[in-house]
């Protein structure tokens, strides 16, 4: 039995919190008139994401109530959103969100915070230190916040701790606009995509926002791409879209029947592996 | 859009080779669109004005100002000088006729000649130039209240060397394209319909008879884009350009002008005194709550 699910490939505004949220409950009413059961939104959709100092700004605990419009909404269908998370101990993180039938059922902040070329995020959040799956009626789940997600070891990491889907919510801003191919960014993202969900027979939702901060315009392209690696579903470039999908727990069986490279997976190998590197303790326990 | 696997191969320095700053023209086209649209709107403006010289970069300028805010809201400003050729005069009217948008002449030679008229020393011509850049500037900033926004025409290349007046021709609200080196704006011109005659002729500033970028500059786009291409985009050092047989006396000068003229490019220096300075530490974004 299939589930479908929504991503809201939509365009925050910068740092308007109250208008943000007005604008998720347009997109979480049209995924509740699409049969949605889940709708996913992108990296920092509540918030924006070039933040800078506007980030202390906007930061909230995750039981804040101005996220409670959010909560409420999740008696309908389940929802994944992102925003700034000020922790108990008062750091930063970018997080995002699962609630479901009115409460917050989950949360990941994003580990890895590119500080680069076009990013900053280490100048002004902390960064997340855990990999944890959670449960929902779609399956087991690990989400991926853009940066995240390029690091082969955290969708790996799920798969191994028994996820079939991947959330990826991301603001990747386009880039790359040489001949002969596609946008750069949207290049090595579907690489990834299609590589992460055939190799690891997980569901990857790729979730990209649009519009521009300052000159920088995020490319969009959300899509479904399931276990089987065929793309379920993309959403257009650079337009807002309601994307739809379905994840179907029969095709990652099928899938993981005709090949089982997860249950054939050594964790213990890897673990030893890395552990002997790092000069860590490490047995065996067959 | 072209499939992914058709990019295979890497991209090598090479001085014969002008191949790497092929761009998408379809898609950057959409991408500068877009950014027009979304970038006036979330200043809570409508219009654009752009300082229409008759040359390619304010044509490609103003064609995708019509085309993201329909002709009605943009307004082309030519501004001659006495030493203005007249074919400027009819490749900016020629534009304005093309892409539908009105175009103003407004003259600047009464008062440029009037303010160096009261300047009692010997006069060298740059400064007569830059003096003419910002006069059109201040006519541009003028006219684009209360609702429109100085759409700035610099490209890439004049950027990245220095070849432009500090708050004349490189003062703007926003810079379509300015990601664009000239080479690649020419490709661009010529995919959104910029008659060739217009693309072709030889850039020129104008700012005093006979001038030209290339003559003054001393080496040609083509050459200048490449070196630029490898050293910014691709982070080649000078060194490792001249070992891939780039001329060493070029890669140089052209180093040098960048290196020389990036005061240009960013906001003026603060001196840092208080616990929160801004743009120091007082740091948020400019599209800050905007829609």
């Amino acid at each position: 039995m299939s589930i479908r699910i929504a991503v809201a490939q939509c365009a925050p505004a910068l740092g308007a919190v109250k208008r943000n949220l007005d604008m998720h409950m347009k997109w979480i009413a049209r995924a509740k008139t699409a049969g949605a059961r889940l709708v996913v939104f992108p990296e920092l959709s509540l918030t924006g994401y070039y933040l800078k100092d506007l980030a202390a700004d906007v930061a909230c605990a995750a039981d804040d109530p101005q996220l409670l419009p959010i909560a409420e909404a999740s008696r309908e269908l389940d929802i994944s959103a992102g925003f700034v998370e000020r922790s108990a101990d008062a750091k930063l993180h970018i997080a995002q969100g699962h609630w479901s039938s009115g409460k917050l059922v989950h949360i990941h902040r994003k580990v890895y915070l590119p500080t680069y070329g076009i990013f900053d995020d280490g100048r002004y959040f902390g960064p997340g230190d855990r990999f944890d799956t959670y449960r929902w009626a779609g399956g087991t789940t690990g989400v991926a916040i853009c940066e995240d997600l390029w690091h082969v070891s955290t969708p790996y990491l799920y798969a191994a701790a028994g996820a079939t889907i991947v959330l990826a919510p991301s603001a990747s801003p386009g880039r790359g606009v040489a001949e002969g191919g596609d946008l750069g960014t949207a290049e090595s993202c579907r690489l990834m995509d299609r590589f992460y969900a055939s190799y690891l027979t997980v569901y990857v939702v790729y979730v990209n926002r649009v519009g521009h901060e300052d000159g920088i315009a995020f490319w969009g392209g959300s899509e479904i791409v399931a276990p089987d690696g065929t793309v379920a579903a993309r959403a257009p470039e650079f337009d807002e879209d309601l994307l739809i999908g379905e994840i179907d727990p029969e095709l990652v069986a099928r899938e993981r029947a005709r090949n089982p490279l997860l249950r054939d997976e050594r964790e213990d190998i890897v673990l030893r592996n890395i552990a002997g590197r790092l000069g860590l303790p490490f047995d065996r326990r067959d | 859009m072209t499939s992914g696997l058709a990019r295979t191969g890497v991209i090598r320095p090479d001085p014969k080779d002008p191949s790497p700053l092929r761009i998408d023209e379809v898609l950057v086209r959409k991408m500068l669109v877009l950014f027009i649209r979304d970038e006036i709107a979330k200043a809570r403006l409508r219009r654009a004005v752009v300082g229409v010289s008759g040359g390619v970069d304010s044509a490609v300028t103003v064609a995708l100002a019509t085309e993201a805010l329909g002709p009605a809201n943009v307004l082309g400003l030519f501004t001659p000088y006495r030493t203005s050729s007249g074919e400027s005069h009819d490749h900016a009217l020629e534009l304005s006729k093309k892409f539908g948008f009105a175009l103003e002449e407004v003259p600047i030679t009464e008062q440029v000649d009037a303010y160096f008229a009261g300047v009692k020393e010997k006069v060298d011509k740059v400064r007569v130039g830059n003096k003419m850049a910002r006069e059109r500037k201040s006519i541009e900033y003028d006219r684009s209240w209360p609702d429109g926004i100085v759409l700035g025409t610099s490209n890439k290349t004049e950027l990245l060397l220095g070849y432009g007046t500090q708050f004349g021709d490189m003062a703007c609200g926003i810079n379509p394209v300015g990601d664009l080196y000239k080479t690649q704006l020419r490709e661009l011109a010529l995919s959104i319909g910029i008659p060739e005659r217009i693309v072709r002729k030889p850039p020129t500033a104008e700012l005093w008879e006979g001038q030209t970028d290339e003559g003054e500059l001393g080496f040609t786009y083509a050459d200048a884009d490449l070196v630029l291409y490898h050293m910014v985009d691709r982070r080649l050092r000078p060194a490792e350009l001249v070992e891939h047989g780039f001329d060493a006396q070029l890669v140089t000068r052209i180093r040098e002008l960048v290196r020389r003229n990036h005061y240009k490019r960013v906001m003026p220096l603060i001196a840092k005194l208080s616990l929160r300075t801004i743009g120091h530490d007082f740091l948020y974004p400019r599209d800050w709550e905007a829609d």
